[in-house]
């Protein structure tokens, strides 16, 4: 701080605790909702205190889902996004990494063409070719199946670049010592290219985490079993139109469910996250 | 850049990159380039007869009046979500970065909201929003306004302008705190020697060393407008009432999903595609200059 003036620091945390308070107002509102009983929500207006059927209305959504719209267990909705959060930065790093250490650490034919094939996917989120890309899954058998789900999502120009960067910051000498002490290519990937990628894999790991669970369009495009839809899809299921005919104390806990694991990975990560979300964006 | 030291093999290369590639020829450029073929088709209402008819479906696009309104809508969506997720993110980042008392606290609070879904951000919104039993609708109707989304269009577009924004804030609050964190402190010293107050210092030197960031959260803003807004709108106005926040990227969904429409709905994921494309262009180009600098 330059000079000290207490009133502009009265007015900065003035600013920063309205902010934060309307940050979170629709999550408090979010949370007194999934603890109160049906009657007392539509009942204008909705009390602002949390009400004792917490336990119910969790219960009731994990275990049988909304009785109205979509009927699928939400623990298992919840499985589905966790499985969708895992795979698709599992397969991403995987294959990011493998090809941006070919593209650094070989000189072979054809080599740019392939890396401006990867830069191009940039280009085309899933938002501007949805029928054909929905068609493709379709031919290919796997509408309503995990790798229908995640497969598509897994290949990224971003995760690729950002290997990419970080490698050409690896100094030469480490490669040069490698093939001095005989090591061939793989063996200088597992031994000293992997352990130094640790950081940038798992900055990557929380972005991709958030970005797999709280995917949308895709997944309601190719699920129609009730079975795979995720989390978020399933809230949106639940919603049939109409203020009063939502199950709406199911529909906030579900999405209380449904924010948690993100929530957590951004929180406790957050260290991981801000780096990741910094960087990746470079 | 390239590497002075590699390593020398006539089949690991293509090994090590066929994975991605393989996915990116099957789930990106196949369907890509069937948008394009679609684009150029135009099938009868049974879907039994399909035929060649070049550039109609795009000279149908752009006389269709709901599209160039859909057009419409798209920009003033992008430029109200932009523009006060900007403002009210960069507010929040100049206090953050002035408090020392309690930073990692209020960091922690700002943001969380990325982690949420964008269609459970629509959903969170539109509950307390709802026009009979919505918790702010009460409060809004004792203040004298009548709120009702579902019939009125404005105020349908500022419900998912307001869900929008409040998903996208912790980004460009990151964003925003790491420019300000990067301007050097004497800078700030030397004018503050010079007599200036803070509202100046802020208008004279850290506005403009800001600009580069400003400009790239404003491309970023814009891009997730068009295309990741889709789930705050499903959830909640699924384009309505009338269109009112039918944005393009909700209309290729509804009419290739909903309405069956393959020929127009491929025709408008074409023209998208030249508009990511604009924007990307303007992005490297924009990250080429800062680099330089």
């Amino acid at each position: 701080m330059v000079e000290n003036r207490p009133w502009l620091n009265f007015f900065a945390h003035a600013v920063l605790i309205l902010g934060a308070v309307v940050i979170a107002f629709p999550l408090y509102v979010a949370f007194v909702a999934s603890t109160l009983p049906y009657e007392q929500i539509v009942a204008v207006p909705m009390p602002l205190m949390p009400g004792d059927r917490l336990l119910e209305n969790y219960g009731q959504v994990l275990l049988h889902g909304s009785t109205k719209g979509s009927g699928a267990a939400v623990s298992r909705m919840l499985f589905n996004s966790m499985v969708m959060a895992l795979v698709i930065p599992f397969g991403k790093i995987t294959i990011s990494i493998i090809s941006a250490f070919a593209i650094v650490y070989f000189r072979f034919p054809l080599r740019n063409f392939f890396f401006w094939m990867i830069f191009v996917t940039l280009m085309l989120p899933v938002e501007v070719r949805i029928i054909p890309t929905f068609q493709v899954i379709a031919d290919l058998g796997m509408l309503n199946t995990y790798a229908g789900l995640t497969l598509p999502l897994i290949a990224s120009a971003t995760a690729t670049f950002l290997f990419r960067q970080f490698f050409m910051t690896v100094p030469d000498e480490l490669a040069e010592a490698a093939r001095i002490d005989g090591a061939g290519p793989m063996r200088f990937f597992w031994d000293v290219v992997l352990p130094l990628s640790k950081t940038t894999m798992a900055a990557l790991f929380v972005i991709q985490f958030i970005y797999g669970w709280n995917q949308y369009l895709w997944p309601l495009l190719i699920t129609s079993e009730e079975s795979m839809y995720t989390s978020v899809i399933g809230i949106a299921r639940m919603i049939v139109g109409g203020d009063a005919a939502t199950e709406w104390h199911l529909v906030m806990s579900t999405a209380l469910l449904a924010m948690l694991p993100p929530a957590l990975v951004v929180l406790l990560m957050q260290k991981w996250f801000v780096k990741g979300l910094v960087e990746t964006e470079k | 850049m390239e590497k002075r030291v590699v390593f020398r093999s006539a089949w690991l290369p293509y090994l090590l990159v066929a994975p991605q590639i393989a996915i990116t020829v099957v789930f990106f450029f196949w369907p890509a380039v069937q948008a394009v073929w679609y684009s150029f088709l135009l099938q009868d209402a049974f879907g039994l007869k399909t035929q060649f008819v070049g550039l109609q479906n795009f000279v149908a696009l752009f006389n269709d009046p709901h599209y160039l309104q859909s057009f419409k809508i798209t920009a003033l969506f992008s430029v109200l979500v932009a523009g006060s997720g900007i403002v009210i993110s960069l507010l929040l980042a100049a206090m953050a970065d002035r408090v020392i008392r309690g930073a990692l606290a209020y960091k922690t609070l700002l943001i969380w909201p990325y982690a949420v879904a964008p269609a459970i951000a629509g959903v969170l919104w539109a509950f307390m929003f709802a026009p009979s039993i919505g918790i702010v609708t009460y409060a809004l109707k004792k203040m004298g306004v009548d709120w009702n989304w579902v019939v009125n269009g404005d105020q349908a577009m500022l419900l998912v302008v307001i869900a929008a924004v409040w998903n996208q804030i912790s980004y460009n609050f990151l964003f925003f705190l790491a420019g300000l964190q990067s301007i050097p402190k004497s800078l700030i010293e030397a004018a503050a020697i010079d007599g200036a107050g803070p509202v100046r210092r802020f208008g004279s030197i850290v506005l403009p060393l800001l600009s580069p960031t400003t400009f790239f959260l404003l491309v970023i803003n814009i891009v997730y407008a068009f295309f990741a807004t889709f789930g705050v709108i499903d959830a909640t106005t699924q384009g309505g009432p009338a269109g009112a926040t039918q944005i393009l990227v909700y209309k290729v969904f509804y009419d290739g999903v909903k309405a069956g429409d393959l020929g127009g709905s491929s025709a408008q994921s074409v023209v998208l595609m030249f508009i990511v494309i604009t924007l990307t262009v303007i992005q490297f180009r924009f990250i080429e200059r800062r680099v330089q600098y």
